[in-house]
């Protein structure tokens, strides 16, 4: 099992930033790497259980299901049902924290999984930065605006 | 229940922001409104269940205890035991994560508690406000303060040597045995620190050293007893000092005459700002020394007369200040016309000069006939009997050097003539606690911080002319402190 772990500073309320990525069917209004989203069996986007299904703009397909939403707490968890990227036993967390000093937002987004050893240095880095920090940098650049 | 969060970003490593907070007892140095704090019972400050004691700048007072402490979640719970504020149950929890963009520090405060009905903002003010972002700022300025960090540990390779430049003597002997040499500085072991020295403070007890009258080195070895520095690296287990603090020393065995030495961290203090690193090597031996002088073996009250003998000198100098502070009537003796001025000008009112060890008389006539209440005395045997008849009755007689060798057959009879007490006080025995050293430093530096003491640092030298700095202070031609400089 290995921890992929990355954080940042989002210059906007915790308030403002949880309206934009509460949306479990979300991804492709805020991250670079999503063409397409849907939720199956028609369920609405914040109900525990659901499934989005989208598509990366690089064609890959990946289903993950909604194991934690918390508007208290501005906390989303998921795992992994289908993807690509081979790995097993994937869940991972986006959490929003307010910072009072300067009225900002403190975001982190952590991932556990298991996958050969020999991939874990490459898959780490293609998580934490390739996906994560990528989200965030795009999402900084949304909340400038 | 009122419940007060608050949290901000640190633009510093968390592993440096968690230096400063795990250490429970560190709130002194760093925040505005706490005046001073101690961890009580001498526990360590990461004793679970350790209480700090402390008083806010506004004289309320309250006492705290460690509940939870974590290095892996970088997480710390305590909760207030009692306070002069109408705070009841409560609980407050500092949380830190790391921010892996730009590896900065998310710094999470909140607490809740109880406050008489009607009382509710002001305390959410003053815990939010006064104490939460207080803290931030606070910790923000200290950091500012102490540059270095991690950034300056990166650039000593962990665990590798260094060498350096010292003096060692090569054997026992006069000033001609010290001579400049290359050493190695092994990294910190658990516990010890390795320290980049900027100044080294020299005393007459390093004479005694290098001739092997005390069996404190085996030459080869460098000599010196006090230094101050910037801390390069620490090792394992050391919780109250980071990489790039400005700290300083007095302690056995000898070693401060080398540019860069590794020692236990647990007889460094950290330097106040105010205090320069020239100042703090010349005055940690000598100002601590003159500290439990006038304050443990002896507490000096106001009116008292007391005699100090090398009034000139290093510690002379400071014990006639600081007893002239505290009120006493000071009698300084001297070698020499120039000595006499500098010991007027530091507070004696009344000076014997000459260097043959006769000054009882003098002291008796200055006395109307009743003799000092307390000598501090470094001359030893050669002056043993003239201290003797020079004391007052039910004097102090504080033998605390031994210039002319120790002294001798004096009897228990002897002192039942005057019913003297005689003291023979080691620096060392004093500071070997270590709640009792930072008590004595403080003081020290609260003393010239205060213009109590004055240093006239008027012989610098090169770590390298060690030996020319040992002949001037054993030709008795040197007036107040000497330093080396690596």
């Amino acid at each position: 099992m290995i921890k992929v772990y990355t954080s940042t500073v989002i210059e906007a309320p915790a308030d403002t930033v949880w309206g934009r990525i509460r949306d479990f069917n979300g991804l492709p209004s805020w991250t670079p790497f999503v063409a397409d989203s849907r939720i199956e069996g028609s369920q609405p986007p914040d109900r525990i259980g659901c499934v989005r299904n989208f598509r990366l703009k690089d064609g890959g397909l990946i289903r993950e299901q909604l194991l934690t939403l918390s508007d208290y707490d501005y906390q989303c968890s998921y795992s992994i049902l289908e993807s690509p990227m081979g790995v097993d036993n994937y869940v991972a967390t986006l959490k929003l924290t307010p910072v009072t000093d300067g009225n900002r937002t403190f975001a982190e987004w952590w991932a556990e999984f298991d996958c050969a050893p020999e991939r874990e240095n490459q898959l780490a880095r293609d998580i934490g930065q390739g996906v994560f920090q990528a989200a965030f940098d795009s999402l900084k650049t949304l909340m400038r605006r | 229940m009122i419940r007060v969060v608050r949290s901000a970003v640190i633009d510093a490593p968390i592993e440096r922001v968690w230096a400063v907070l795990r250490d429970f007892n560190s709130h002194s140095a760093w925040h505005p409104i706490v005046a001073d704090s101690t961890i009580e019972n001498d526990e360590s400050s990461d004793q679970i269940g350790c209480v700090r004691s402390f008083t806010l700048k506004d004289g309320n007072h309250i006492r705290e205890q460690l509940l939870a402490l974590s290095d892996t979640d970088y997480v710390s719970t305590y909760c207030i035991l009692d306070a002069t504020l109408p705070m009841r149950r409560y609980v407050a929890t500092v949380q830190l994560k790391r921010v892996t963009d730009g590896d900065r520090t998310f710094w999470h405060w909140q607490s809740t508690f109880d406050v008489p009905r009607g009382r509710e903002q002001e305390f959410t003010d003053l815990v939010g406000k006064g104490v939460y972002e207080g803290g931030f700022e606070g910790v923000r300025a200290y950091l500012r303060r102490r540059p270095g960090g991690p950034t300056s540990r990166s650039i000593v390779t962990a665990g590798a040597s260094m060498t350096t430049q010292g003096v060692v003597a090569v054997r026992f002997g006069g000033p001609d045995v010290l001579e400049p040499r290359s050493l190695e500085v092994r990294p910190p072991g658990s516990g010890e620190v390795r320290l980049r020295q900027t100044a080294i403070g020299i005393n007459y007890i390093d004479v005694y050293v290098r001739k092997g009258e005390y069996p404190l080195i085996q030459p080869p070895a460098p000599l010196g007893m006090e230094a101050a520095g910037e801390v390069v690296d620490v090792g394992d287990g050391v919780t109250h000092l980071l990489p790039g603090d400005r700290v300083a020393y007095a302690c056995t065995p000898p070693g401060a005459y080398v540019g860069v030495r590794t020692l236990p961290a647990s007889h460094l203090v950290v330097l106040p700002d105010e205090i320069d690193d020239e100042a703090a090597a010349a005055v940690m031996l000598k100002g601590m020394t003159a500290e439990y002088l006038l304050h443990r073996t002896h507490r000096l009250r106001a009116g008292e007369t007391v005699l100090v003998h090398a009034a000139a000198g290093g510690v002379g100098l400071l014990l006639c200040q600081w007893a002239k502070a505290l009120g006493a009537r000071v009698i300084g003796t001297v070698s020499t016309d120039i000595k006499a001025r500098a010991a007027r000008a530091a507070g004696c009112d009344f000076v014997i000069v000459g260097g043959d060890y006769r000054f009882a008389a003098s002291v008796r006539d200055a006395t109307d006939g009743r003799g000092a209440d307390v000598i501090y005395d470094g001359l030893g045997q050669a002056a043993a009997r003239e201290n003797f008849d020079a004391l007052a009755m039910c004097g102090h007689w504080v033998c605390y050097g031994q210039a002319s060798g120790p002294v001798s057959q004096l009897t228990v009879e002897d002192m039942q003539q005057k019913s003297a007490t005689f003291s023979s006080p080691v620096l060392f025995h004093y500071s070997a606690e270590r709640a009792v050293l930072t008590e004595m430093a403080a003081r020290t530096f609260e003393a010239l911080r205060q213009g109590i003491l004055t240093l006239d640092i008027q012989h610098r030298y090169p770590l390298a002319a060690a030996a020319q700095a040992h002949r001037n202070l054993e030709g008795r031609t040197t007036i107040g402190p000497l330093i080396l400089l690596p």
